[in-house]
């Protein structure tokens, strides 16, 4: 169970991690500035399991990697948008961010619910307003990318089972 | 069967006689490029996929031009780390402060990125080259690392958009960074989500190359996955004794399938200035007149190039910047730095009370040399306005093209280029 932070459309990369802050990559650093230059209450204050929820295009921008990066170490356990922007949908899948595209549910959630995600499923159940949404469930092999951490450990994963 | 440009570029790296919109397939890359920003975290992630050697040493770049010359110690580690790895993995394209340029103006300019290539790079503007004719995409780190180590990246074949220019009687000062800011603040930043954004018709065969590279440069800033421009004459005039490597030219079917059409007269499009906070929010620079500004940037992957560099000069001969106002410039590379002192440039700038500095992104994505204070304003040739993109969070960016920025350095606000002339 996660409470929600929620955004608007839109939301840069230079929100998500401005880049006065890549001068160095390491998680914790980035996590400590997540979403600073939109919410300056978040980093201090989001906890393990939380939930980002945003509208259209999420992570448009800059290619950085930093950006889900940061979100990920910040312990978000999943970002749900309308829709994602193209460079940051993959590197969050890359670096094994769960992300989840559903419209209808951003439209039906609000700060502060309480949600429960089941990524298997794609099942979005909000507590706080007692309803449901469904969400297109990731293929089993990027399920398992995302529970490896991301693509290098999966890749390196399957060559040692492999 | 028919294909765009864009799809046969695709089909021909897959080793495949077509490819059709959505299909997923595995390309050959040409060139894997990063900078000081992006490698850090692909060298890492390159290291833990247990690889030991890139595919290819001399189809990588590694270009240290955001955060150098080194802004501070953490950036000066990050671009020791790229180094050491650059010379242990004998890479032949790596460029530190002083052979350096802005990734996108250097590496055309050195003749490695050429029509018909499959390029990928962990920087959102690598879409740039698609003005020579080349399929470019900006990617993260973890997908450049895998193309360093395997020479491959995954796809999704785009659908394309076809953008079509008609005419060639622009109005005066209008350039390729209005047609662009023009389109997207049509289409929205998600407006060609996905896609790929092709630029065709006479008003782009008047362009130059430069001002080629420019709306290719910002097709990531309407969500594409790129941007692209078949070649004609003035790219193989562009390309003639710089080309390192023999190239192929692929062409749209006159019956391609597009997912839609737009199409534009160039007489009709005004000289563009985009607004805070999104590169969308486009309006004719008369409805920008006025708005006092504290800082102009001519510069960026975006408009760093000599023909920009020449016409803010010949709007800044013999005139003064305003005393309120600070006006930084940034050849793009160390060639049009030369170029631009041949020409006299450097000096008209500079007596004009510039600050010129050696090649770097800098202010435009706020790393150094020209952060903004809490409140001020800045007018920038660069591609992106977001909150907080050149500096304090409070500050504001308006984007435009050098003409328009030159002038309004002179004059303390945002006006017309005829206004000081």
């Amino acid at each position: 169970m996660g409470k929600v932070w929620k955004f608007g459309h839109d939301v840069d990369t230079d929100v998500i991690i401005p880049a006065r802050y890549l001068n160095s990559s390491e998680p914790e650093h980035l996590a400590a500035h997540c979403m600073e230059d939109g919410d300056l209450s978040f980093a201090p204050n989001v906890k393990p399991g939380d939930i980002l929820v945003a509208g259209k295009n999420f992570g448009c921008g800059s290619s950085r990697e930093h950006a889900p990066i940061a979100i990920k170490a910040c312990g978000v356990e999943v970002v749900i948008a309308e829709s994602f922007a193209r460079i940051f949908y993959r590197n969050a899948l890359n670096i094994g961010l769960p992300i989840l595209e559903c419209p209808e549910a951003v439209a039906g959630i609000s700060a502060g619910d309480e949600l429960t995600v089941d990524l298997k499923s794609g099942q979005i159940n909000n507590l706080t307003q007692k309803t449901v949404f469904q969400a297109h469930p990731f293929p089993p092999f990027m399920q398992e990318l995302i529970k490896a951490g991301g693509l290098a450990p999966y890749i390196r994963g399957r060559k040692k089972n492999g | 069967m028919s294909m765009t440009i864009t799809e046969k570029i695709l089909a021909n790296h897959a080793g495949l006689d077509e490819v059709v919109p959505g299909q997923l397939i595995t390309a050959k890359l040409d060139l894997v490029l990063a900078n000081d920003v992006t490698a850090p975290v692909a060298i890492k992630e390159f290291e833990k996929f247990g690889s030991d050697n890139v595919f290819d040493t001399y189809k990588v770049a590694l270009v240290l031009d955001h955060f150098a010359p080194n802004k501070d110690i953490a950036s000066a580690e990050q671009c020791k780390f790229i180094k050491e790895f650059a010379l242990k993995q004998d890479i032949e394209h790596f460029y530190q402060a002083g052979r350096m340029g802005i990734e996108h103006c250097l590496l055309p300019e050195l003749g490695i990125t050429l029509p018909g290539d499959c390029i990928i790079g962990a920087d959102s503007h690598t879409c740039t080259y698609g003005a020579l004719g080349a399929f470019a995409t900006g990617v993260g780190s973890t997908d450049l690392a895998a193309g360093l180590a395997t020479g491959e990246a995954w796809f999704r074949v785009p659908e394309s958009v076809e953008f079509i220019f008609k005419g060639t009687k622009f109005q005066p000062w209008v350039s390729g960074k209005d047609l662009i800011l023009y389109v997207i603040g049509k289409i929205g930043v998600d407006g060609a989500r996905y896609q790929a954004m092709e630029f065709t018709g006479e008003g782009i065969s008047a362009l130059s190359m430069d001002n080629r590279f420019t709306i290719c440069n910002m097709a990531i800033e309407a969500g594409a996955k790129n941007g692209i421009i078949a070649p004609d004459e003035k790219t193989y005039k562009y390309l003639k004794g710089r080309a390192r490597r023999s190239y192929t030219s692929f062409f749209s079917d006159e019956d391609a399938k597009y997912a839609n059409v737009m199409e534009f007269d160039v007489a009709d499009i005004p000289l563009q200035v985009a607004f805070p906070h999104l590169p969308e929010n486009t309006k004719d620079v008369e409805a920008a007149s006025g708005v006092k500004i504290d800082q102009v940037v001519i510069g960026s992957c975006t408009n760093g190039r000599i023909e920009d560099l020449r016409i803010a000069a010949e709007i800044l001969r013999e005139k003064q910047v305003h005393p309120e106002i600070r006006l930084l410039v940034f050849p793009g590379t160390q060639a049009i730095y030369r170029q631009a002192l041949k020409e006299g440039i450097i000096d008209t700038m500079v007596e004009a009370g510039a600050a010129v500095s050696t090649p770097t992104c800098g202010p435009c994505l706020g790393g150094h040399m020209g952060i903004l204070a809490k409140g001020e304003k800045a007018l920038a040739t660069t591609n992106r306005n977001f909150v907080g993109r050149m500096g304090h969070p409070e500050s504001e960016v308006y984007l435009c093209n050098p003409a328009v920025a030159a002038a309004s350095a002179i004059r303390g606000e945002i006006v017309h280029p005829k206004e000081v002339l």
